[in-house]
């Protein structure tokens, strides 16, 4: 790796010091403190040590194939969504097209709505009385539903993919299309096959980006709770699960808290690995501006070809969420003959989403709970780029700094951490003043955070090592301060990462990742608590209310998208 | 960037995160997610005793209890509503609850109060019962079943969907209904029946009830699923467009059904003592335990307590439920989980 001593005075420890300072308190009060805490009151409550419960996870024969499990379905869905994304992440890196940002709006949707909703809206599709068993047994004259997917593999591995493609797509995509194609181009002009120039050209150099993806999606599937439970439903478990059931039904704290643990070792191991590739495959590029390195679609056969993935994609991603739409505007009144409804058109859900009929001490109306999940939303942003944005400089330019090898892989943990465990921890260790957060609405955006760090750091670093240290250099040699060097070279170089990195941020915050985890004040409710309000009461109202309000999620999320989209970062794409 | 970053805080300050204006005391209740109650009732209670009650929502019936236990060194709230018959003993081992013989509990029929200490006090019950689809049966020429043995029966094959007692309050509860009935020897080969049957588990009552079951706007496949006896009751109250009749109905005979019983306590360490009391009575009073039904779906213990007409009309109650004591269920929910695990999803 080159040496980065662009900015003499502060070579050696001083600045990595200073950008880590933010966002290591943070992690040690919210992180850190609460995990550490929950576990030493978790193994307190062992009869058998600390060992004990370490033991009866590995002589269970039940909870071992639990963790096998757990790395099998990981891996598989993982491979899936890579295999979906990247030649999506392609087109959309390379391709100039009527649309596109609307696409790829429209592709983060999925990421933000809540479980039991997206397994209504599979099931509406694929489930036994979904409309494709129903074409598929009316074309074929079958008896049976040809199509098994309530608690099946395939559904969570499906639901896996559904959620997680847009990672790929945006931290891949937007990588991307800022590679210089010229490279690949000279391969083919030297006589390389594209396949050849694929391999040994374009993957190297995308590399960076594809295993920062795939780190990140495989321990969001790694740590699946939702899913699993809903779609996969009782013979799948994983860790995740696992936890929830030993705490929760059973209140076996240590074996939870010995499952929590070996949860995070698996994290922590995966991350060092990751850190360990990626160390080899980092190369400083001279990254393009999109203008450069997009064309328009100029032969019919490309247009075909972009048309025809993109159709399949946007297939796959918004299918499921056009049915839900659908279902939430389309009253099944029953007929006479049972089996026979009339689909009539209505607006009753929404109507009835602005009125409090029982006079309950809990309604909100639903422009109220998107404000409070938007308000959160752009705490986390705020938050996740100011803690982010620091710890990504650093660890892209102090790579020689040794304590960096020690953080890199530590700022991945929350993600892999159990939040039925850390919720318990933030009620164990936040209990004293100043930091009685326990039932503090603050709590969420903080919670939020914890997530969004990770992919914030992850989205920025590829970008940010990719830059040739000689421009800084050249910049500091005419006389620029290191702010400035900062301001005018790094941020808009990398301003599209940013970008991306602060609508993970976003996105993470409205999906509500771990909503059950935390103590919530009912006053505040956000959009996901709000639907599972509704969902969990029996009643063609509430759940044509659920179906609204989720609706008006995916309304609300694919604005913010494009709005993100629009923000365009000081000086972006002037070379 | 300093656009985007100033538009963010803009937007996050113009929501008011903390509220603002507090009367001379304030009371916090901690509670799970379930609990409703109707402004108007609440504001009597307030009014009353200047006071400003803040609820505090802690997830489901298990998370909120782990939290109350994990939170006793320095309490969240000063009253805790909401642990159920299912999870009284873990509570109270815990010893998380001051005693409190309230005067009201003499309205209480005897059968609710499990604690004979009075440190957990019943407020409301709900019944855990099939449901099935009326029209299906209507239309097949099939009599809907009346007993558990009924659905080992070949007519009823692949029709009932259940929820997983491991990961679902009513699954748990319908698992200890088969135990009350067929005692903890019996149930195995009785889920072995169910089994042989083509049983549907799911792990939660949503997928259940939403995504399988066929009488439910969701129009699953399946046309019985483990449910509440309110559930009919409430497809005519939130019903689009509005029904005379609901579409479901519980199946209520002797034995059928697991009541599950939830209780009030008042959190040790509580530095509200007489408040604190005094909203315990206040879930006990007649005012609170009629307006407990329209909105948990569950009902009022205290026997002065009329019910809305609706309930009247829709409700079933069971006159005998399946019975296993809160004690029972704390030693033996693991094992019972456990063979049952091993027997149905193996």
């Amino acid at each position: 790796m080159t040496k980065t001593d662009d900015y003499p005075l502060l070579r050696s420890w001083v600045r990595p010091l200073l950008l880590w300072l933010p966002p290591v308190l943070f992690l040690s009060l919210f992180y850190f403190y609460p995990l550490g805490s929950i576990l030493q009151v978790a193994f307190e409550r062992s009869q058998s040590g600390l060992a004990g419960p370490f033991y009866e996870v590995f002589s269970s024969p039940g909870i071992r194939s639990v963790i096998a499990f757990t790395f099998w379905q990981a891996a598989l869905s993982t491979l899936l969504t890579l295999l979906i994304g990247l030649p999506g992440a392609y087109l959309f890196a390379r391709y100039e097209f009527r649309g596109k940002s609307l696409v790829r709006a429209l592709t983060a949707v999925p990421f933000v709505l809540p479980t039991l909703v997206v397994a209504a809206a599979f099931n509406t599709l694929l489930g036994s009385r979904g409309w494709v068993n129903l074409a598929l047994m009316d074309s074929f004259n079958l008896l049976l539903p040809p199509i098994q997917f309530t608690n099946s593999l395939t559904a969570i591995l499906l639901a896996h993919v559904f959620y997680n493609t847009t990672i790929v797509l945006r931290m891949v995509g937007d990588y991307w299309s800022h590679l210089d194609p010229r490279m690949s181009q000279a391969a083919l002009t030297l006589g390389a096959s594209t396949l050849k120039t694929l391999r040994h050209v374009t993957l190297p150099l995308l590399m960076p980006a594809v295993l920062a993806a795939a780190l990140l999606i495989f321990i969001f599937d790694f740590t699946s709770f939702g899913v699993i439970l809903v779609l996969g439903g009782p013979r799948f478990a994983t860790m995740e699960v696992e936890i929830y059931y030993q705490t929760i039904s059973l209140f076996n704290l240590p074996l939870a808290a010995a499952l929590s643990m070996i949860q995070l070792t698996c994290t922590l191991g995966m991350t060092i690995l990751y850190t360990q590739l990626s160390r080899r495959m980092q190369r400083p590029l001279s990254l393009r501006p999109v203008q450069y390195t997009q064309r328009r679609l100029r032969t019919w056969q490309s247009r075909v070809f972009v048309s025809l993935f993109m159709g399949l994609l946007l297939g796959l991603l918004t299918i499921p969420l056009l049915s839900l739409a659908a279902r939430s505007v389309i009253s099944l009144e029953r007929g006479q003959n049972a089996s026979i409804t009339n689909p009539q058109f209505t607006l009753a859900y929404y109507q009835e989403l602005s009125q409090n009929r029982r006079d309950s001490l809990f309604f909100v109306k639903p422009i109220n709970a998107i404000g409070i999940s938007l308000a959160y939303a752009s705490m986390t942003v705020v938050l996740a780029l100011a803690l982010g944005l620091p710890a990504a400089l650093t660890l892209a330019r102090d790579q020689d700094w040794r304590l960096n090898r020690w953080l890199d892989p530590l700022i991945m943990l929350p993600l892999g951490t159990s939040a039925v465990t850390l919720g318990l921890g933030f009620i164990v260790a936040l209990d004293q003043p100043p930091f009685d957060l326990r039932a503090s609405p603050l709590l969420i955006p903080i919670a939020h955070t914890l997530v969004a760090f990770p992919f914030v750091v992850r989205s920025l670093v590829p970008s940010l090592r990719s830059i040739r240290p000689r421009l800084r250099q050249a910049a500091a040699v005419l006389g620029a301060p290191p702010s400035q060097v900062v301001r005018q070279i790094d941020l808009p170089l990398v301003g599209r990462a940013v970008l991306v990195a602060a609508a993970f941020a976003f996105s993470i915050s409205l999906g509500e990742f771990g909503a059950t985890a935390l103590v919530s004040r009912p006053e505040y409710p956000t959009v996901p608590v709000m639907i599972y309000r509704y969902i969990s009461q029996p009643g063609s109202l509430n759940y044509g209310q659920a179906l609204a309000l989720s609706t008006l999620l995916m309304i609300a999320t694919a604005v913010g998208m494009l709005v993100i989209e629009r923000l365009r970062l000081a000086d972006i794409g002037e070379f | 960037m300093i656009l985007a970053l100033s538009s963010c805080t803009t937007a996050a300050t113009e929501t008011p995160l903390t509220s603002t204006q507090e009367p001379a005391n304030t009371l916090k209740v901690m509670t799970h997610d379930s609990f409703d109650i109707s402004e108007e009732v609440l504001a009597e209670f307030e009014r009353a005793n200047n006071v400003k009650v803040q609820f505090i929502k802690s997830g489901d019936t298990g998370t909120a209890l782990n939290k109350a236990i994990l939170s006793r060194e320095n309490p969240l709230a000063d009253v805790f509503y909401g642990v159920d018959n299912t999870f009284l003993s873990r509570a109270l081992n815990e010893d998380i609850f001051e005693p409190y013989d309230s005067s009201l509990l003499a309205a209480i029929p005897d059968g609710f109060k499990l604690d004979p200490e009075s440190r957990a006090l019943p407020v409301d019950y709900g019944d855990v019962c099939l449901n099935y689809d009326k029209g299906y049966f209507a239309q097949e020429g099939l009599a809907p079943p009346v007993t558990l043995n009924d659905l080992l029966q070949p007519e009823y094959k692949s029709l009932l969907v259940v929820e997983n007692p491991a990961t679902s309050s009513p699954g748990l509860a319908f698992l200890l209904a088969t135990i009350g009935n067929f005692g903890s020897d019996g149930y195995l080969e009785y889920w072995e029946g169910l089994v042989a049957n083509d049983v549907l588990v799911v792990n939660d009552w949503e997928t259940a009830y939403y995504s399988e079951f066929s009488g439910s706007s969701g129009k699953g496949p399946r046309p019985i699923v483990v449910s509440y006896s309110s559930s009919p009751a409430f497809e005519v109250l939130y019903s689009e467009p509005p029904v005379d009749e609901p579409p479901t109905a519980a199946v209520t005979a002797n034995q059928t059904c697991f009541r599950q019983i939830e209780f009030v306590g008042i959190l040790k360490g509580t530095q509200n003592f007489e408040l604190a009391r005094k909203w315990v009575d206040f879930m006990l009073s007649k005012s609170f335990q009629e307006d407990i039904p329209l909105k948990m779906f569950v009902f009022p213990v205290n026997s002065e307590a009329v019910l809305d007409e609706i309930f009247l009309k829709y409700l079933s109650l069971p006159d005998q439920t399946a019975i296993v004591s809160p004690d029972e269920i704390a030693v033996n929910r693991e094992t019972w989980i456990k063979a049952w695990t091993e027997q149905v999803l193996r």
